[in-house]
């Protein structure tokens, strides 16, 4: 039971990545990939009919995460507290920015909301990849089951705060990784020269992606030894991370041959397939202790109790089969090339 | 001011400014389903521009109410850490539900409708609404009843170290208190949705605008009004108040004022509450009536603050008082002229009777303080616990927080939401400037 809710909560929090993450991504290359006012519209067209549902993906992990996992839900947001507050205000302008740019016709009102857009889906997709760093590396959990930590380490302190040298790579994974996502999901959305500007953004960030990826877990290996550990005593996780560096390759190739809809999709098997490597590694901790083991924060120690948690799979199962009707549903009612004519956007 | 103090500060300043969207959201949602189906019966085009309309006024309303929905979830970990290790496995469940169910078909949805109408065609663009009204609604629900286990915890169970268990799930989705807590919310979220309705309706009509537009909308507005307004005091009112009677009789005598307990005992209509001197002054009274409304006999003891012992007061009696009272007097207002305005209607002569539309169109901002002052009442009175008789607020923080970095993002969200509140507010009024023409009419599309 509770090695199954550690795999929903993984699996809801993938499917968050791999889906806010192409709208995410498109605000990251939007300035760079879209010239004219009419592209901009373009990309917000194409993103704008889904943006809103992705996101609710964050909101239902964290009612899962709360539910399955309360002693962690507690420590994680109340020890990340400056951190998750920010993020908030980002999701907030972020938000904002996409509803408001188009509704009032003015190139100053415009080229504010744009940039509110850009900074705000950069700045996002740096700290997810951050949060996925400090997971990786653990928290300074003690006896009391809670834990502290500032955005940045005191020069002295034993514990180097939420950005260190590890967080920082994957904070840069995070931000090409979801910007060659977003480009790859307009260089299938859209033509014309914002297509072509989409596809060779999306080549070149898929690049770098690949050595960021490659120094990521290289480090890894080297600062957190639990993880490396699991890594070897697992052998079934070792395809996960040879996926990740195929998808990017064959998203990359696919590009370059005008196949932007398998691009898309490796994109999505990229994403998922190194969330779900990192999720198999750190099994069961929730969030691991540097101070010591015994303080980790596992699926087993944090978890609700075990006949609260089977009354929510019965919940569970018949909702996220609806969702993803719904999801289907949608994405087919938006088929096809996006517009910058649109209504709304 | 401690971190608690600045964490009820920052949860009472978002929740209060986040629901001024919600409880338009889901009262426009009813209305946006009657135009649409309205349109579909009736010939002409004016009940589908009234749809439309009111769907680009939904559409940033909408907007603006997710992206401060979003800060709410999360403060649940990151300020009240220890509320959400105790009660987690429990009220996470409705959070969840809320997620999968309701907000991926409100989103989904919304989108069909706002730019799908061509493709849907009428009936599908009809659905379309109504799967959003859906979505909305069911969202609420999941919300109230959240709230209500804090107000009336049921169908739990505690374990050894006092953390809460799911014990059995329709006793907690279908917890009595939350049935009646959410008519109650969902009639003011109609109330709200009304007023904002014949407001605009009254302003083009005292400009001579649009004439079919406005005459359709202030019946809709009016009707809706008169409907919404008479079940919010009866019978959705009376049971959420005998709910309180029975529950939380301290929260009920500090709503009231009452120190002395007694049989008979009177209704005030104002007062101003001495909490030192535990008396009411200036009261102006209705003999027996509190007995009657409260437990159904005008001999009825009802009980007074003086009997509660004083560490299970609400810790802010005055204030829990006058949000009470203007909740009360707001929404006996707003029946009072929702009431004439449909007599008017009958009668045929609301359009000319420009004084009313005036009041029509000035009074939109008293449903949202009216439900601002229900919340109110609702959360003052539950305290000194986060959940009733189980766990007091002041144990409910997060261990390790400073009042400093509450102090830091309280007024970061301060900022935030002035500058969005303004934005949104100018949005609003160009919208309704321009009326339900065409949108591709207006130069900046």
């Amino acid at each position: 039971m509770h090695a199954l809710w550690f795999a929903i909560l993984a699996l809801m929090l993938t499917a968050y990545v791999v889906l806010d993450g192409f709208d995410l991504g498109a605000g990251i290359v939007h300035t760079f990939v879209a010239r004219t006012n009419e592209d901009r519209r373009t990309v917000l067209a194409a993103i704008g009919p889904l943006w809103d549902g992705n996101e609710v993906w964050l909101l239902a992990a964290g009612g899962v995460f709360v539910f399955a996992f309360p002693r962690a839900y507690a420590a994680a947001f109340s020890g990340l507290y400056l951190a998750l507050m920010i993020v908030l205000w980002l999701l907030v302008l972020r938000g904002v920015s996409i509803e408001f740019r188009s509704k009032v016709d003015h190139p100053l009102w415009r080229s504010a909301w744009d940039s509110v857009f850009a900074i705000s889906s950069t700045a996002l997709a740096i700290v997810l990849g951050v949060a996925i760093g400090n997971v990786v590396r653990g928290f300074p959990i003690d006896a009391s089951g809670y834990f502290h930590e500032d955005l940045f380490g005191a020069a002295r302190s034993r514990h180097p705060g939420a950005i260190d040298l590890l967080s920082t790579v994957y904070g840069g994974l995070g931000l090409t990784a979801l910007g060659a996502h977003g480009a790859t999901f307009l260089a299938w959305k859209t033509s014309g020269a914002l297509g072509v500007r989409s596809v060779a953004a999306a080549r070149r960030l898929w690049a770098v992606s690949l050595v960021l990826f490659t120094l990521a877990t290289a480090l890894t290996a080297v600062e957190a030894p639990v993880f490396a550990r699991h890594v070897v005593a697992r052998p079934w996780l070792l395809p996960f991370p040879m996926a990740t560096v195929a998808a990017a390759g064959i998203a990359r190739a696919s590009l370059g041959a005008g196949r932007p809809l398998r691009a898309f999709l490796t994109s999505c098997g990229f994403l998922a397939s190194m969330l779900v490597a990192t999720a198999g590694a750190l099994y069961p901790a929730l969030l691991p202790s540097v101070i010591d083991e015994s303080f980790t924060l596992d699926a087993y120690n944090a978890a609700s109790d075990r006949a609260g948690l089977e009354i929510g799979l019965w919940v569970w199962v018949p909702a996220i089969a609806l969702s993803i009707v719904y999801f289907a549903y949608l994405f087919w009612s938006f088929r096809g090339k996006a517009e910058g004519t649109h209504h709304h956007y | 001011m401690n971190a608690l103090g600045w964490s009820r500060l920052q949860f009472a300043f978002t929740i209060t400014y986040h629901y001024l969207f919600p409880q338009l959201t889901m009262g426009l949602a009813l209305l946006i389903v009657v135009m649409k189906a309205l349109g579909l019966k009736r010939s002409g085009t004016r009940w589908n521009d009234l749809a439309r309309f009111w769907g680009r006024v939904f559409a940033l309303n909408f907007a603006v109410g997710v992206v401060t929905g979003i800060p709410m979830e999360f403060q649940f970990g990151t300020n009240w850490a220890r509320f959400s290790n105790a009660t987690g496995g429990v009220i996470g469940l409705t959070l969840a539900m809320e997620g999968l169910f309701a907000f991926f078909a409100e989103s989904a949805f919304l989108g069909l409708f706002l730019f799908g109408e061509r493709k849907l065609g009428p009936r599908g663009h009809l659905l379309a609404a109504l799967m959003v009204f859906l979505g909305s609604w069911l969202s609420g629900y999941f919300i109230v009843v959240t709230n209500a286990f804090m107000q009336h915890p049921v169908g739990y169970a505690q374990d050894a170290s006092g953390r809460l268990t799911l014990a059995s799930f329709s006793a907690f989705v279908f917890n009595p208190w939350g049935l009646w807590q959410y008519a109650h919310t969902m009639t003011a979220a109609v109330i709200t949705g009304s007023f904002v309705v014949s407001a605009v309706a009254a302003y083009w009509t005292l400009i001579g605008q649009f004439p079919e537009h406005a005459r359709a909308c202030l019946r809709l507005g009016v009707v809706a009004g008169l409907i919404a307004c008479t079940m919010q005091i009866f019978p959705t009112g009376d049971r959420q108040g005998r709910l309180v009677a029975r529950f939380q009789p301290a929260s009920l005598a500090a709503m009231e004022g009452k120190f002395e307990s007694g049989g008979h005992a009177e209704l005030d209509i104002i007062g101003q509450p001495n909490v030192e001197e535990r008396r009411l002054e200036n009261p102006i009274v209705v003999p027996a009536t509190l007995s009657f409304l409260a437990y159904g006999s005008f001999g009825a003891t009802v009980e007074g603050l003086n009997d509660v012992p004083r560490d299970q007061w609400p810790d802010n009696v005055e204030l829990l008082y006058f949000a009470y009272h203007m909740m009360v007097g707001l929404g006996t207002l707003q029946l009072g002229l929702m009431g004439g305005s449909a007599l008017l209607l009958w009668l045929g002569r609301l359009e000319r009777t420009r004084a009313v539309l005036w009041i029509l169109m000035l009074a939109f901002p008293f449903p949202y303080i009216a439900t601002t002052a229900g919340w109110t009442t609702a959360e003052l009175g539950r305290q000194p616990w986060i959940v009733y008789g189980l766990q007091r607020t002041a144990r409910a923080t997060s261990p390790d927080l400073g009042a400093g970095d509450v102090v830091f993002t309280v007024l970061g969200y301060a900022g935030l939401y002035f500058l969005i509140g303004i934005l949104f507010l100018w949005l609003v009024l160009r919208e309704i400037a321009h009326g339900p023409a065409e949108p591709d009419a207006m130069a900046s599309r």
